[in-house]
């Protein structure tokens, strides 16, 4: 029996030793014993694959250049190009490079605007900042190009050459089109105009009853 | 041997043994049905507490901790520069997947900052020549099971909750077990855990919220049919 009770602590720390306990941390994949189905022959997005027709591997597909996704309701490449909300651009005014939309072509509501302001801290505060004056902590560590959207320049430019800049960058900056869906484009747009009024104002713009408040 | 045995009183000589049978079982077996059941429960109760302990996702996949091919620190990116969650897995609201982000989200910023170093290397060349970086999946439920990010982000439902302090972590770890009964946990008691869903990204915030009511107000009753998520 003594030897038993050897055995059998001493295994127990073996298997201590070898196991470890909850929560320790290891680069091994987790054993599966059976499978199960847990695995499917099906392809998963953003894995490898071998289907023959994707030439580069990858179960997620690109969009073929030149396509329109079915569900944003266009038959075809023309008619999605020439709505201004997706481009941004207005092509009755010719074909030609600033042919951008002077004005936001979404109503402009609270709700966007909160939108908006939501997407702007995600997708362009960490370098335009919270306030937008180019100041974000990217700023701070090094990239010194970051545009102040409060510049004249910016604030005269038409809504579609802003929306052109989410959708595809300017200079330095990349675009955000794949990963801000046109809707919220336009909310960030509106939203950035808000920002940009709000320093705009005048002594003028503020309530009689309030300026006496704040004197 | 027997003092009331007739031919040892008769005799008066030395007492003698009287052999009945030879004993089939010597002495030493006495105590081994004892010993027996002994080492039976003890090797049985060690089994079945090593299954207990082991043979769950609490030990198999928590820590989990693969080594990335590149050394990304969601401490110093979602933490330090507070960049939000979504700004890279942007698809979590909008997708049962939550995507890991394309090597130029990266170079968004690694295109000006970091430009030359090594430990982006890996990123540049994806970058220019679209091949994918290989980083490691960490958190995978099995195939037979439907799960869907986007019903629980746009619900108030955090990520802290399944995918623990990632903001605080330097290589990402599977902290939660993502069992069946972990989910049903939830499933059964929402209240505990939903929270504003402006907050759902903030994974250190700390605040009360009164969860009865935000469970009774959006009317959310989270499935626990086998079919809400074996489908
Ligand atoms: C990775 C950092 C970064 C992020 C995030 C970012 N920008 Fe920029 N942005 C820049 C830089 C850098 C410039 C300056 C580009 C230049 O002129 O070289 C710039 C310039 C601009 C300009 C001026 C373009 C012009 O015509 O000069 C606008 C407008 C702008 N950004 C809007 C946005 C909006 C809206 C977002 C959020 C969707 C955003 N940016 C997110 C880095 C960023
Ligand atoms: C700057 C971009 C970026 C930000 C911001 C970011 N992540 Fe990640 N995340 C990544 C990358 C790249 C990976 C894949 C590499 C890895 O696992 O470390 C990843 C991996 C993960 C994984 C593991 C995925 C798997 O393989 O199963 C989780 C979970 C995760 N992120 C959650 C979060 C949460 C929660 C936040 C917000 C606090 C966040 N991420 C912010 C880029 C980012
Ligand atoms: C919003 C801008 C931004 C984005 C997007 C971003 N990074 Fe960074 N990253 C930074 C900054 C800023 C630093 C430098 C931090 C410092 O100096 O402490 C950094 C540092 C790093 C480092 C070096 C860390 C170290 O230990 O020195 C790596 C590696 C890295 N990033 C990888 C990535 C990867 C991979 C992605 C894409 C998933 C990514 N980054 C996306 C801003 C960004
Ligand atoms: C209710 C639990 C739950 C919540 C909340 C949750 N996740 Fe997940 N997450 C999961 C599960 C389960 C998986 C594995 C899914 C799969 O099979 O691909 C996962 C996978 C991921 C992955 C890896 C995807 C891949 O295939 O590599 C990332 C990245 C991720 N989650 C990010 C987030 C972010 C960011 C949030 C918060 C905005 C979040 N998750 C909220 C449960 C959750
Ligand atoms: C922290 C809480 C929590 C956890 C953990 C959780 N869920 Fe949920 N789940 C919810 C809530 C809240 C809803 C939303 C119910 C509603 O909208 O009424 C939901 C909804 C769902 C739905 C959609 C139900 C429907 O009616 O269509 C599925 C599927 C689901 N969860 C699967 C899972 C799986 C699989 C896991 C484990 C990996 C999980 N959930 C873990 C809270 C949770
Ligand atoms: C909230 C979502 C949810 C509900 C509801 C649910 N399951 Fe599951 N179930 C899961 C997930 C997720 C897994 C995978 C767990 C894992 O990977 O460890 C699972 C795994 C299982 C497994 C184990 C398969 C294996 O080989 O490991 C069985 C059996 C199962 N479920 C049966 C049921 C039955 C029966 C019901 C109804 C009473 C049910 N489930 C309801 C989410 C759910």
């Amino acid at each position: 029996m003594r030897y038993f009770f050897l055995f059998f602590f001493l295994s127990i720390a073996a298997t201590l030793g070898i196991t470890g306990f909850r929560g320790g941390y290891s680069t091994r994949t987790p054993l599966q014993v059976f499978n199960d189905m847990k695995n499917q022959a099906k392809l998963r997005p953003q894995t490898d694959s071998t289907f023959p027709g994707f030439a580069d591997g990858v179960s997620s597909r690109p969009f073929p250049a030149g396509t329109v996704a079915q569900q944003v309701g266009y038959q075809d490449n023309t008619t999605w190009k020439n709505d201004p909300f997706n481009t941004g651009r207005d092509f009755s005014k010719g074909d030609i490079p600033n042919n951008f939309v002077e004005v936001n072509p979404v109503p402009i509501t609270s709700e966007l605007l909160k939108r908006g302001q939501d997407r702007y801290l995600i997708y362009c505060q960490p370098c335009h900042g919270a306030q937008a004056d180019g100041n974000g902590i990217t700023k701070k560590l090094g990239m010194s190009t970051v545009a102040n959207l409060h510049d004249p320049r910016i604030i005269k430019m038409n809504d579609g050459e802003i929306f052109n800049t989410i959708t595809y960058g300017k200079n330095t900056m990349m675009g955000y089109g794949g990963n801000v869906p046109v809707p919220d484009r336009w909310a960030i747009v509106a939203y950035l105009r808000a920002i940009q009024l709000s320093r705009l104002g005048s002594k003028d713009d503020v309530p009689a009853p309030v300026l006496e408040k704040l004197k | 041997m027997n003092d009331r045995d007739p031919a040892a009183q008769d005799c008066g000589g030395p007492v003698k043994q009287v052999s009945v049978m030879p004993s089939i079982f010597p002495k030493w077996t006495n105590l081994l049905p004892l010993k027996l059941a002994v080492a039976v429960a003890c090797l049985g109760g060690a089994a079945t507490a090593g299954v207990w302990y082991y043979w769950t996702p609490k030990y198999s996949r928590v820590g989990y901790q693969p080594k990335q091919p590149v050394a990304f620190s969601h401490n110093i990116h979602a933490d330090q520069l507070g960049i939000d969650c979504r700004y890279c897995h942007s698809a979590v609201e909008r997708s049962w997947f939550s995507n890991i982000p394309a090597s130029s989200t990266c170079m968004n910023c690694h295109s000006l900052l970091l430009k030359e170093d090594p430990k982006l290397a890996l990123v540049r060349d994806s970058y220019t020549t679209g091949k994918s970086i290989p980083w490691v999946q960490l958190h995978r439920t099995p195939d037979f099971a439907y799960f869907n990010h986007s019903v629980h982000v746009n619900r108030g439902i955090s990520c802290v909750h399944c995918h623990g302090q990632i903001n605080h972590m330097e290589e990402v770890f599977h902290a939660k077990p993502l069992s069946m009964g972990f989910c049903l946990d939830c499933h059964r008691a929402p209240e505990e855990k939903i929270r504003p869903v402006d907050l759902v990204t903030q994974l250190d915030w700390a605040g009360a919220v009164d969860g009865k009511k935000l469970v009774n107000d959006w009317n959310v009753k989270p499935g626990q049919s086998c079919s809400t998520c074996h489908r």
